[in-house]
């Protein structure tokens, strides 16, 4: 009898109300993410206080009181150091990798030449970007032209020697040209290698298995120097003779090798995680031993261990800086040997140089992992 | 049809013979193994013609030869007068000392801010990414020249020494009001390195050391008998507060009782340098700090990792169970988190092992460094390699097997 007895009924909802002001905006945002609990709050100020204390002297060095320009290290030390800046002045000296701009990108590569190298640098770049894109066509072409085309051109012309381009010993190069050749060619040799091992590796035949452990377990159990002075010192006594190589090649040989035991514990990984299924399926099917391996196992793994490859490939890049310490000048290496100049020897030039070629650095290793990432989600077809 | 097929096989038993793979197998490896060999003999024909040309004796006899240098940084005693063979010992010790005191820091920062990342503020979160998205992307060589010609060389020259220590007052220009500095640890820095106190032991001294080890003994019959009696009547005994009252309560007791057997050495400015204390070579400084920082970003990155590899329902039925959180942290989660975070920190452990040879590039005497001087005198090149090899490979055996203990007494006891 309950349905008249109401003498008043509110015939609309009630507006929602805006939400407390704690609860809704900046404020919200402030309360959750920086002051949720008392210790978070001193967790805040502390932060701030790091910030604080970083951040402008590290804004003003790289940029305030930075010297973009210059003829030479005047510009970069202080009166009581022989030059025009004033006494306690610290700032980024940008005009010492100004000028040593070319120097750090090639190396000591003949100057008339150097046309050469920025050529084959416009065209790795004119293959790579569409090879990288997803969406760009005519993709097997494009990576046949990459890896098989590509690096007979680029060795033509990087050395030279015929087709009436003067010959180019490797000596003279250096910089960035030296890390982007190693770590292509270190890519390019160290997969497919790994590749081999891996399987190798889980070979039935305990020969073939044997050879394939002692081989990456050695390599890996040592550092990448050990294994450079290997290439660089023992290889000439291991060849008869008159037959030598070039140390460039020593080098690359070495960071090859060294690159695909890593590579080879990778793709394992992801052998290893391929159902047993798989294989057998394969077998049921009548596949030959390579046909199960190319067609339905090895597409399987390796889209597995994609973080792990590009990992290696980064690592790789980062360990191409270790040749200085065989006497080459990679864009470590030749930073490096550029704060001996006498013409720019001043305090902030070491700094300014690492600065920069940490930056480089930065820039490709993060763009391979970001890249890897994108790749990644984009190659995930729900199946775990 | 099928008989004729049979009848097929049975005539060309040498196909049949040819596709067996077991057959197959073995010709491959005879094939691999002969390839191999004959690799080998070529490989060392050479190199015993190439070594009898340049007139260099093979064999580890040179090794008792005199070094004729001298090593900046040595922990046992070392002459130009001493062998080859200590030489490359003080440089194992060199490799050990670097890499040990690596890992202990490397850890340390690296849970700090793998821990971090993970954090509810978002300020530490992002302090923590910017941190492990920078070192990971370079190279530890470079970071290695940041300290070494970056930071520590251009620090101030012994003269001007920056005092380490808590002003209690403040500098102007007409000179330093207050106090002193105060808690000034006697420690100095300088583009000769780092200088602090040195503590000199007098009589008695090994009372300490006893008593540090009496302590360890106590704690580890204390976390005994409090676990029995936890599992017997199920009260609990403040094991921590006692661990720690005994391993500091103790060795303070003996430092008394010996009659307070320590010196401390300050540093003291000469004429060009400090003289006195206990002085940490810049190259050592710079491989350090940069090994630490480099490998803790990894570090950070598998803990993280590992905390966020432990089911959330894990942290939420410890408090179900009515667990503090600092104990669901303790005894649930961590344990959980150590399994997964193990294998992988093992790895980073022998990387940061690994590149303390690096060192050869700003002249730390590690054992690659002083090798490679040996190499040059000597011209031993197969000797020297394969010291650095079997060193190392026994180094990261060593690491693996302790690490594999580990992880097995870590490892899920599963049904």
């Amino acid at each position: 009898m309950q349905e008249h007895d109401l003498s008043y009924v509110r015939a609309e909802m009630v507006n929602a109300q805006a939400a407390p002001l704690g609860e809704r905006g900046l404020v919200r945002w402030l309360r959750i993410n920086l002051f949720a609990t008392p210790a978070d709050a001193i967790m805040t100020v502390i932060g701030i206080a790091i910030l604080g204390l970083v951040l402008p002297p590290l804004v003003n060095w790289l940029f305030i009181s930075a010297q973009w320009s210059g003829p030479d290290r005047s510009v970069c030390a202080t009166v009581s150091q022989g030059g025009l800046q004033p006494d306690g002045w610290s700032g980024a000296c940008w005009a010492f990798v100004n000028a040593k701009f070319e120097q750090f990108m090639v190396g000591r590569y003949t100057i008339s030449e150097r046309w050469r190298v920025w050529l084959v640098a416009i065209m790795f770049v004119a293959l790579l970007v569409p090879l990288m894109i997803p969406r760009a066509p005519y993709k097997g072409l494009n990576a046949i032209m990459l890896f098989g085309i590509f690096p007979i051109v680029a060795f033509v012309l990087l050395v030279g020697g015929v087709l009436g381009l003067p010959y180019v010993e490797t000596q003279l190069w250096g910089g960035l040209m030296v890390t982007l050749v190693l770590s292509f060619v270190g890519i390019a040799v160290s997969l497919p290698l790994g590749i081999v091992l891996a399987l190798g590796r889980r070979s039935k035949l305990p020969v073939v298995k044997m050879v394939c452990v002692i081989f990456i377990e050695a390599i890996r159990g040592v550092p990448l120097v050990t294994v450079l002075f290997m290439a660089s010192v023992m290889l000439p006594l291991f060849l008869p003779a008159g037959m030598t190589f070039d140390k460039f090649l020593r080098a690359l040989i070495g960071v090859a090798l060294f690159a695909s035991a890593y590579m080879a514990e990778v793709i394992r990984g992801g052998l290893q995680a391929i159902p047993k299924g798989q294989y057998e399926g394969a077998d049921s099917l009548g596949f030959s031993y390579w046909q199960k391996t190319g067609l339905i196992v090895l597409p399987q793994a390796l889209k597995l261990v994609i973080p792990g490859i590009v990992n290696t490939f980064i690592g790789l890049f980062k360990d191409t800086s270790l040749v200085y310490i065989i006497g080459m000048f990679d864009l470590l290496g030749i930073v490096r040997q550029n704060f001996a100049d006498a013409a720019w020897a001043s305090a902030q030039t070491p700094m300014s140089g690492l600065v920069f070629s940490g930056f480089v650095f930065w820039l490709f290793c993060f763009g391979m992992s970001r890249y890897s990432m994108f790749m990644e989600r984009r190659l995930d077809t729900g199946h775990k | 049809m099928a008989s004729q097929d049979v009848a097929g096989r049975a005539e060309s038993s040498l196909a049949t013979y040819l596709n067996d793979p077991k057959i197959r197998g073995i010709a491959y490896q005879v094939l691999l193994f002969v390839a191999l060999v004959f690799f080998i003999y070529w490989i060392v024909g050479n190199t015993v013609e190439n070594l009898r040309r340049a007139n260099i004796s093979s064999g580890f006899a040179f090794l008792n030869g005199r070094s004729g240098f001298d090593i900046s940084q040595s922990l046992i005693s070392f002459s130009s007068d001493s062998r080859y063979s200590r030489a490359l010992l003080v440089g194992l010790l060199n490799t050990l000392l670097v890499a040990g005191v690596g890992i202990v820091t490397a850890s340390i920062i690296g849970f700090i801010v793998g821990v971090g990342r993970l954090s509810r503020n978002w300020l530490i979160r992002k302090i923590c990414m910017v941190y492990v998205e920078v070192f990971r992307n370079i190279p530890p060589l470079l970071v290695i020249f940041f300290w070494y010609f970056g930071v520590i060389s251009v620090l101030p020259a012994p003269r001007d020494s920056i005092a380490l220590g808590i002003p209690l007052g403040f500098e102007t220009s007409r000179g330093f009001y207050g106090l002193d500095y105060f808690l000034s640890f006697g420690s100095y820095l300088n583009n000769r390195g780092f200088f602090l106190p040195k503590t000199v032991w007098g009589d008695g001294a090994w009372l300490i050391a006893a008593a540090i080890v009496v302590a360890i003994a106590m704690i580890w019959f204390v976390a005994r008998k409090a676990r029995q009696r936890q599992e017997a009547t199920g009260q609990q005994f403040p094991v921590f507060w006692t661990s720690v009252a005994l391993i500091i309560g103790l060795p303070l007791l003996a430092f008394a009782l010996a009659g307070f057997p320590l010196t401390l050495e300050f540093p003291t400015a000469s004429t060009f340098n400090l003289v006195g204390g206990f002085q940490v070579k810049p190259e050592f400084l710079a491989l350090y700090l940069a090994l630490s920082f480099y490998t803790a970003a990894f570090i950070a990155e598998i803990v993280r990792a590992g905390i966020l590899g432990v089911n959330k329902g894990q942290t939420e039925a410890s408090y179900a169970l009515g667990l503090r959180s600092g104990q669901a942290l303790r005894l649930v989660i961590i344990p959980q988190a150590m399994r997964i975070i193990i294998p992988p920190l093992t790895s980073q452990y022998l990387n940061l092992t690994k590149n303390s040879s690096l060192a050869i590039a700003i002249g730390y005497p590690d054992l690659v460094a002083i090798g490679g001087t040996i190499l040059n005198q000597t011209g031993q090149a197969i000797e020297i390699v394969a010291i650095w090899m079997v060193v190392y490979l026994g180094l990261s055996l060593a690491t693996s097997a302790f690490m594999n203990w580990f992880n097995a007494k870590m490892a899920l006891v599963e049904r």
